[in-house]
């Protein structure tokens, strides 16, 4: 299945308008006073989906996007891997909250997440990706994660994170060791702190990293996702509350 | 034969000093032995070898402004702990190679890099990746060389760390870096091809638990390398 999925969204007498919603089955999106769910229509992602989300949010507009549920890649019936790509726009003083469930990496599955976040100057961004490693007592299948941010065109983040079958040393002492749940949380744009951030001011499997650019971004192993989420939230609350303007 | 050399542990750039995140991952119990330890540095060349070796080949080109390629660096690398040490070991690496192969390709990026009068949090120092591929540049090498170089150093660093610090018998970690040889090629010419695209695409493969490691060594008192 292959199917383009878009939101937009805009300022209108002061608040923020929905003004551009296609949604296309898997992803179903539902309008809610707590923000944008994405409900999933169907099963999957199945190997050989090919799934787009384009998102943007216009300057002053502000959109919470999150899930219903987690998602569960799976195997298909050899149609090659499944991918997911999410195109987000944010215009200066926009802001997008990605806050999705996690996804699953399902036995067997070959499952690829490309996530592309474009600001502009005086853009937000809360960015947040939950990968929990296999169903309970569960092999997971490959996932490859990919997030590329960029603010004003210059690159503020790329990073890949690979894990299941085929992949070298994945599940050892470099890389994320026996963690069953991996995350991160980036969070980027003008009056949040930017650290720095005392190492283990989380916990020892988590950290919030300053990055080079005008972001910093939490990064989490956990045994399990409401750990991971545990860790993550509280990750949130430490980037994101403002900084008073001088 | 410049291969061999800027390749070399004896290269006097420092890099004997650093340990790659293995002190930390010892110091945490992570690796214990030498089967944990080939699972760290298989893990280590896949991430964090390959995205340093996709950089060092892009360097090497010549065909990118150096301020993008910093940028790219920066961008792949979310700790702040490891920014600081790819500057310093950069730093110390440029300084011998402008004396080993003087010129210009040298000296435009020791000047990109000088920091600006009166502004001490400049960064201080090209990143390491950055600065071996313009040091290969310099040597005469190709984008394939520097690849090789920097995959090589990310696996024998670490391991010669291990060495030292879990006392482990050198005899049986060489023979696990001569198993290692054909990934360490592999990643090397995946490096080199990525290298010949936008630096937009160069590998970026990160490691939550390098990041981590580094974070706390960065913050401990009791350490024996600078990283």
């Amino acid at each position: 299945m292959k199917t383009r999925s878009r939101i937009g969204a805009s300022l209108a007498g002061g608040r923020t308008r929905l003004d551009c919603i296609r949604s296309c089955a898997p992803i179903h999106v539902r309008q809610t006073p707590d923000g944008v769910y994405l409900v999933g229509g169907a099963a999957g992602p199945l190997g050989g989906d090919d799934l787009l989300l384009e998102i943007e949010v216009a300057s002053g507009a502000t959109l919470v996007v999150r899930s219903a549920a987690a998602s569960l890649a799976l195997p298909g019936s050899g149609r090659g891997p499944s991918t997911v790509t999410v195109h987000a726009r944010v215009a200066p003083g926009g802001t997008l909250h990605w806050l999705p469930e996690p996804v699953i990496a399902g036995g067997g599955c070959d499952h690829r997440i490309f996530n592309r976040v474009d600001l502009a100057p005086g853009a937000t961004v809360v960015w947040r990706d939950e990968l929990v490693l296999g169903r309970r007592d569960e092999e997971p299948g490959r996932v490859e994660s990919r997030i590329d941010a960029t603010i004003a065109g210059r690159p503020l983040l790329r990073n890949l994170l690979t894990v299941g079958p085929g992949t070298p040393g994945w599940d050892g002492p470099a890389v994320i060791g026996n963690a069953g749940a991996a995350g991160s949380l980036l969070a980027a744009g003008p009056r949040l702190p930017a650290g720095p951030f005392p190492a283990t001011a989380l916990s020892g499997s988590a950290s919030i990293l300053a990055l080079a650019g005008p972001g910093a971004l939490a990064c989490a192993l956990a045994p399990d996702s409401l750990e991971l989420r545990r860790l993550l939230d509280r990750a949130l609350e430490m980037m994101t509350s403002p900084v008073p303007e001088a | 034969m410049n291969l061999l050399l800027l390749a070399d542990g004896r290269f006097p750039a420092g890099g004997h000093a650093h340990s790659g995140g293995m002190e930390t991952a010892v110091a945490v119990g992570a690796v214990i032995d030498l089967k944990t330890l080939t699972a760290f540095l298989a893990g280590r060349l896949a991430t964090a070898g390959l995205s340093a070796a996709g950089l060092a080949a892009a360097s090497c080109t010549l065909l990118h402004p150096w301020e993008a390629l910093d940028a790219e660096a920066d961008a792949r690398t979310p700790s702040p702990a490891l920014r600081q040490v790819s500057r310093r070991q950069g730093r110390q690496l440029i300084r011998t190679a402008r004396t080993l192969w003087p010129g210009s390709i040298l000296d435009g990026l020791a000047s990109f890099t000088a920091p600006a009068p009166g502004a001490a949090a400049t960064p201080a120092g090209p990143h390491h990746p950055v600065a071996l591929g313009a040091a290969a540049a310099a040597a005469g090498l190709e984008p394939l060389d520097a690849a090789r170089a920097t995959a090589f150093n990310a696996v024998t660093g670490p391991a010669s760390a291990a060495v030292r610090l879990l006392g482990l018998d050198p005899v049986n970690v060489h023979r696990l870096l001569a198993q290692m040889a054909a990934a360490m090629d592999d990643t090397a010419h995946l490096a080199a091809e990525a290298a010949s695209g936008p630096l937009s695409g160069l590998p970026c493969p990160g490691s939550v638990l390098l990041d981590l490691y580094a974070q706390q060594h960065a913050e401990s008192e009791m350490r024996l390398f600078a990283s």
